[in-house]
């Protein structure tokens, strides 16, 4: 028998490394998009884990939206990043000022 | 200790390190492989709370088509590995001060005994002919439909910006064009030489 909190903590655990992820590795965007799928990753782990625990299959239909979005996301994320490298030659953050005043 | 709690364990002690791995490790192509295994995991953690179809979804969809997306723009992209690496022990003392004040606000609120996750009653085990999939299809063809429409309308829209954004025309690269071809005429191509026949 798993407590819903073992859940939750877990869910928290991830978010919280995946919020680490995109401080440190803020000169690497691939890294930051895989980041982003992880915390998705974690929210999705509440998600499914109120469900059970409540009885209600909301939670789970919820669950498959945010992984067509996230499917979407990464999606168009990586073809701007493919777009990115083919005009600058270079995928770092520090570099993408061309839009500063 | 039962054997849930311990496959839970286990499982989730694999993905909190396949995790810190994605962050913590030089090589994209390393850190895309260890996010399968952090997804591996989790599909398995999410079987365990009887979201099979789910669980399945993940491993299909994130492990075979996203991942893979994201191994082939890494290995695409040549990109040098070091530079990318500056500030990483300079922002570690900040980064892990506030993402560990995070955490432990986070847990401090689910343990808290106002909100009582800890007692929460554990749902009694689905019987052996329980299907997921089908409650799921049910809610998702049913009450859902709209939002299941959108979501498609959403996909749509992802393979258009996909394509969109990264065709490119080269100049110097021919074309066929199939309309100029099946509208050519005879004068086109053939031209009638009237010339005296020589002996």
């Amino acid at each position: 028998m798993i407590p819903l909190s073992y859940y939750l903590t877990l869910g928290a655990i991830l978010f919280g490394i995946s919020i680490a992820g995109i401080f440190l590795n803020r000169k690497n965007i691939i890294i930051i998009l895989m980041c982003i799928e992880l915390m998705l990753l974690a929210v999705n782990m509440n998600f499914i884990a109120f469900s059970y625990f409540l009885g209600d299959v909301a939670g789970q239909v919820f669950v498959f939206f945010i992984l067509t979005v996230a499917a979407a996301e990464a999606a168009i994320g990586l073809a701007i990043l493919v777009v990115l490298f083919r005009n600058r030659g270079t995928i770092n953050v520090a570099d993408l000022d061309q839009l500063q005043g | 200790m039962d054997l849930k709690l311990l496959v839970f364990l286990v499982f989730s002690a694999v993905l909190i390190g396949a995790a810190i791995g994605v962050i913590t490790t030089r090589n994209p192509v390393q850190a895309a492989l260890f996010l399968v295994l952090a997804f591996f995991n989790s599909a398995i953690i999410w079987m365990l709370m009887e979201a099979e179809f789910l669980s399945i979804t993940l491993v299909l969809v994130y492990v075979g088509a996203v991942m893979v997306l994201f191994l082939f723009v890494v290995m695409m992209l040549d990109i040098n590995l070091l530079p990318q690496r500056e500030g990483f022990t300079r922002y570690l003392p900040l980064g892990g001060l506030i993402v560990a004040a995070i955490v432990v606000q986070m847990i401090f609120l689910i343990r808290v005994r106002w909100f009582s996750a800890e007692n929460y009653p554990v749902p009694d085990a689905r019987a052996a002919d329980y299907s997921n999939t089908e409650e799921l299809g049910m809610a998702m063809y049913t009450d859902y439909i709209f939002q299941f429409e959108v979501a498609a309308v959403i996909l749509l829209v992802a393979i258009i910006a996909a394509i969109a954004l990264t065709m490119r025309r080269r100049p110097d690269t021919k074309y066929q064009r199939p309309s100029d071809q099946v509208l050519v005429q005879k004068e086109d191509r053939l031209r009638v030489v009237s010339m005296d026949s020589e002996s």
